[in-house]
């Protein structure tokens, strides 16, 4: 446990939070998982000097995605297929939704 | 066509109410052609359409006409303008949660925008490129050859270090990025500007490619054709690769370059770049390679692989549409001959001002490749793997290329017994391709599947998925979900499924000639 881990988690919590505003499905979700993927890769970094860059980083990214979520925001578009009720997230089971446009 | 036979029919029934008004009825109407129909019409029943064996059958052509315009209409509006059905609230009022609640109850439940699978024609923008774009947008506007002022220096900087993150992604230095329009222009670039600086001392005539390249290489090695250079089109083998032996076998002393995509855009092959360059160095021809599906996705590095001249592509990679850039090199020295002359701006290769936003998008684009090279390889290779485990699982399918040489993002299989456009067209909530997108608007079975050797019904029943980083496992369910369901239903449609299930060799059959 160093002295950075709240730090840390905090800016954690704040990505994925920023992330999901994504007006975009594809963006939103991928801004998550790599969010996701890249704190759990450095989960047990221990390297003082690494770790800061690493914060450094994260917040830069934080900044952006804040621009870049209002962006998407502005310029939405209807929602894809995939996609279930307003929330962006599936109702009940996975793929449980299965549009097709029939004449 | 409906509307004039419904017209005189309703003409007919008044005339024949009133017989004596017939001469003057007939000199009133405006068309010659209503009033013959209703003439003939009052006198004697008959169908009002006569039937043609063309009235049975769809025109595949006009119907995809028909489906952009429907979509046109009913989708791709924006949310402000839109308002929600049933209520006086805009559609993006409903989508923010907050004024949803606030506003009205109804829940908007999912959108029916078509999911997007067809990386390989072009990829969506990453939202960190456009962020490291925009400043270029507003404030910073000047004209990086500006060597006078803040203004110039401060783009000069920008694009320069972007053309340093495109030369680290190959492995390259950064004085031999080109940059270009597009790789279609650093294709043209390439092939003509050797062969025609090497062609000019008469001495170099001749070009290596093969058939499988993409449309540009082959139309430039067209039109050298025409200006006297002699062209070799390569067949390839089976599952699409170059036969070395063969390749060897087409060098002769005056050739001067030759011309191999690292990965098809259709099958998605990986050539052996690197066996093809030792080869090229060592009989002093350059290599050229199209690498618009390749960078950024593979592993690539000039120097290993002996490339020359490169072609890379800027909106294949997550960057911004209308930007590329050709790799050239130096030691040792590639000539060319200009295409673009002018300023002299790119060592004289490409002259024109540059785009400073377009570039420096490019350059974030491949500095994100780089990084997240193999996180997106790892993840697409699994995506993929899901998607052709279950297309594979039906019957009767075949995945088209190399089963081990190709980029797994590159998904590209065939449905036998199923016609690949109505298959499209039926998949109308996936956005998909049968082949290469400069190609999609003619209906001709794809010519890279015909050089594999494919059978024209093999071609024509074939379908490309493109999978790439912003691509999630709900979308390839869903697409498992539905493909499964309309290929089962468009064989139940189809005579030819019927005999198989039967048991009846196709090949065996002797159709009748009309």
């Amino acid at each position: 446990m160093t002295a950075t881990a709240p730090q840390a988690r905090s800016l954690y919590r704040q990505l994925l939070r920023q992330g999901d505003q994504f007006a975009a499905y594809n963006f939103r979700e991928y801004a998550k998982r790599r969010t996701r993927d890249s704190f759990r890769e450095h989960q047990f970094m221990i390297d003082e000097v690494k770790i800061k860059a690493l914060l450094e980083r994260a917040k830069q990214d934080l900044h952006s995605m804040k621009r870049q979520t209002v962006v998407s925001q502005f310029f939405q578009l209807d929602r894809l297929v995939v996609e279930g009720g307003k929330t962006g997230k599936q109702g009940g089971r996975r793929n449980d939704i299965m549009r097709q446009t029939e004449e | 066509m409906a509307n004039i036979a419904t017209n005189s029919i309703r003409q007919a029934s008044r005339l024949s109410l009133k017989q004596s008004a017939a001469a003057s009825g007939l000199l009133r109407s405006s068309s010659p052609a209503v009033a013959a129909i209703s003439n003939r019409a009052a006198s004697k029943r008959s169908y009002v359409s006569e039937t043609k064996k063309d009235s049975a059958q769809v025109n595949v052509e006009t119907a995809i006409r028909a489906d952009q315009k429907a979509f046109f209409k009913e989708t791709g509006k924006i949310p402000e303008r839109q308002i929600a059905p049933g209520t006086d609230v805009t559609v993006d009022a409903m989508m923010s949660p907050m004024a949803g609640v606030l506003k009205e109850a109804t829940i908007m439940d999912g959108g029916d925008r078509p999911i997007y699978l067809d990386m390989q024609a072009t990829t969506p923008m990453d939202p960190r490129v456009l962020d490291s774009m925009l400043p270029y947008y507003s404030g910073l506007y000047g004209n990086p050859h500006s060597r006078t002022h803040a203004y110039g220096w401060e783009t000069d900087q920008a694009v320069e270090d972007a053309r340093q993150h495109i030369a680290d992604l190959i492995g390259a230095d950064s004085k031999e990025i080109i940059f270009t329009s597009g790789a279609t222009e650093s294709n043209n670039m390439s092939i003509k500007g050797v062969a025609r600086f090497f062609g000019r001392s008469g001495k170099k005539k001749h070009i290596i490619t093969t058939q499988t390249e993409h449309k540009c290489v082959l139309d430039s090695c067209r039109h050298l054709q025409d200006e006297g250079f002699e062209i070799t089109y390569l067949p390839v083998t089976r599952n699409g690769l170059v036969d070395m032996v063969e390749l060897e076998a087409a060098m002769r002393p005056d050739t001067a370059l030759v011309s191999i995509m690292a990965v098809n855009n259709e099958i998605g092959v990986i050539q052996p770049l690197e066996k093809i360059g030792k080869l090229c160095r060592s009989k002093k021809i350059f290599f050229h390679t199209d690498a618009a599906q390749a960078v950024g996705k593979i592993p690539i590095n000039v120097n290993e692989m002996h490339i020359d001249l490169m072609s890379i592509s800027s909106h294949k990679i997550y960057g911004p549409k209308g930007m590329g850039a050709c790799y050239v090199r130096r030691r040792p020295r590639v000539r060319l001959d200009p295409i673009i002359s002018g300023g002299g701006q790119e060592r004289g290769l490409r002259s024109g001002t540059l785009a400073p936003a377009l570039v420096v998008g490019f350059g974030e684009a491949c500095r994100i490749a780089k990084e997240d090279l193999a996180y997106d390889h790892k993840r697409v290779k699994a995506l993929s793997d899901r998607l052709l485990k279950g297309l594979l699982a039906m019957e009767h399918t075949t995945q088209n290329g190399d089963p081990t040489n190709y980029y797994p993002g590159c998904v590209n299989v065939s449905f036998a017994y199923v016609e690949g456009e109505s298959l499209l067209m039926a998949l109308k909530n996936i956005a998909l391709s049968s082949g290469s997108a400069c190609t999609s608007a003619s209906l001709e079975p794809s010519y890279v599947l015909r050089a594999l050797g494919s059978s024209d019904e093999d071609a024509h029943s074939s379908i490309r998925f493109g999978i790439g980083r912003f691509t999630t496992e709900s979308e390839i369910d869903y697409v498992l979900a539905l493909v499964q369901n309309k290929v089962g239903f468009l064989r139940e449609l189809s005579p030819l499924w019927e005999l198989v299930q039967e048991g009846i060799d196709l090949g065996s059959i002797e159709w009748s000639q009309h």
